[in-house]
């Protein structure tokens, strides 16, 4: 089990947690998981099978963009941030 | 007990003197650092040309910040070599290796014919204003002088702009250039603390306006009452700005001043913020990552979270704006770390700061190496009926 903290911009997809437990080996795999529970973050999160260039995940403070992408491994124990961009000021 | 003569006699037995001569060789051979330990009013009126001022009475609480290397070497001097010689014994005594003393003084150093450098020096008034930031090492009075002559665009006068501009008038920002094109409106005022209840109904850059005049009369506020587009983004940036603090409310904004900083090359200090959480991160061209670096491209106009209906906590932008704020003036003067390559999350809620590395992205499209957008993009509005910074 990973934790996945979900920003404030999708909380309301997933009742109001601020974090959530996600199964799988892989950024993949945990979405995937996430996204099966709440099927309304698939079109935040996920665009042509990849993640969508408007949504950075980080693993363990690194942008997984930086390392295998959607497939980047993910350790138990590590931590997930899912970070949409947002523009208010 | 030994008299004032004795002791000075005393005094320079045990330190190193050197004449004006071959202080000059000192410094025009290695990289001394030069201390003046005068009186404000005397360093006022000259000095050595790259010296520091730490007066006397200050020495050994500042020099530790000027000088974090004990084997460096000192040069002191004041107006004839007799405080510099007591200044000398005490840097001695702090454990410095090097300290010399320059005997006779400036006065000496004058009148061999050396360089003598005039201060443009801060009026007593704004001495008086600055003085918290004198007394900072990291600023003093030769920082003071680079943020009264530096120059920050402000992208939006709302939850951001408000506390962002505030500061930097306060702490003498010489010209703040605010664009945009909305007036002051009641659902505003809970937040955005540049305006006031009498001006409702105003535009927000003549509101800001007054209120950083009224607060500070050091800086000169530039107004754009206009919305950012491709259309004008190349006229205001061209009237010269050394920082852009960006507290847009819309991705459109956000990815126009990125792609214009850019190729502009001016720093981006980023905020952003939604309910409870706000980010702060600094786009420094050439440096680090960008906008685009992080998020290639905006979200599609149906999921964009910057809606007025999302609502933020009062005193978030508060926060974040004052982040910003910082990171600005620590990039007009030119100290410290700043956000370059971290993007700073803050949490209300849980009262929590944490950061995530960000870096540069050699497929940039805008930054990278084979850039694929190379001119301005309006991307559609989003929420325009609802439109107002968050």
């Amino acid at each position: 089990m990973t934790s996945v903290r979900i920003p404030p911009t999708l909380r309301e997809e997933v009742g109001g947690a601020r974090e959530l437990s996600a199964e799988g080996d892989t950024v993949r795999e945990l979405l995937d998981d996430l996204m099966g529970r709440f099927p309304s973050l698939r079109r935040q999160l996920v665009e042509d099978d990849d993640i969508a260039p408007f949504v950075n995940v980080y693993v363990e403070g690194e942008d997984v963009r930086t390392r295998d992408g959607i497939d980047t491994e993910v350790r138990p124990g590590s931590t997930v941030i899912l970070l949409p961009a947002m523009a208010g000021g | 007990m030994a008299g004032y003569r004795e002791l000075l006699a005393q005094i320079k037995a045990e330190i190193d003197e050197v004449d004006p001569v071959r202080a000059r060789e000192l410094i025009e051979s290695g990289d001394p650092l030069i201390v003046d330990v005068r009186e404000q009013d005397e360093w006022d009126e000259g000095h050595v040309p790259g010296a520091i001022h730490i007066p006397r009475g200050h020495l050994e609480s500042r020099i530790e910040a000027a000088a974090t290397d004990r084997s460096q070497s000192i040069l002191l001097y004041c107006s004839a070599g007799n405080r510099s010689a007591f200044a000398a014994k005490t840097l001695q005594e702090l454990g410095y290796e090097e300290p010399v003393s320059l005997a006779g003084g400036f006065t000496d150093w004058k009148r061999n014919g050396f360089p003598v450098e005039l201060s443009a020096g801060l009026d007593p008034q704004r001495r008086a204003r600055y003085s918290r930031h004198l007394l900072i090492p990291e600023v003093g009075e030769q920082g003071q002088l680079k943020l009264l002559d530096s120059k920050i665009l402000l992208i939006g006068a709302g939850g951001l702009g408000s506390p962002a501009s505030l500061y930097l008038a306060a702490a003498g920002v010489g010209r703040l250039g605010i664009v945009d094109a909305d007036v002051v409106d009641e659902s505003n005022l809970q937040r955005q603390i540049v305006h006031s209840t009498e001006r409702l109904g105003e535009a927000k850059v003549d509101s800001a306006k007054r209120t950083i005049e009224a607060l500070n009369p050091d800086v000169e506020v530039v107004a754009y009452k206009e919305r950012l587009t491709s259309e004008n983004i190349d006229r205001i940036l061209a009237d010269g700005w050394d920082v852009i603090v960006d507290g847009a409310d819309n991705f459109p904004t956000r990815y126009l001043v990125n792609d214009a900083s850019v190729w502009h090359d001016i720093p981006v200090v980023h905020g952003s913020i939604y309910r409870f959480e706000g980010q702060v991160t600094v786009f420094k061209p050439g440096d680090g990552p960008c906008y685009r670096c992080l998020f290639p491209s905006p979200p599609p106009p149906e999921l964009a979270p910057s809606c007025a209906e999302g609502g933020v906590l009062g005193v978030l932008p508060g926060v974040i704006g004052s982040l910003q704020a910082s990171e600005a003036l620590k990039l007009a003067l030119g100290i410290g770390d700043p956000l370059v390559g971290r993007l700073l999350l803050f949490d209300a809620l849980s009262g929590e700061f944490s950061d995530v590395k960000i870096r540069r992205d050699p497929e940039c499209p805008v930054c990278g190496e084979h850039p694929t957008i190379t001119e301005y993009i309006d991307y559609v509005e989003f929420c325009a009926s609802t439109r107002e910074p968050a």
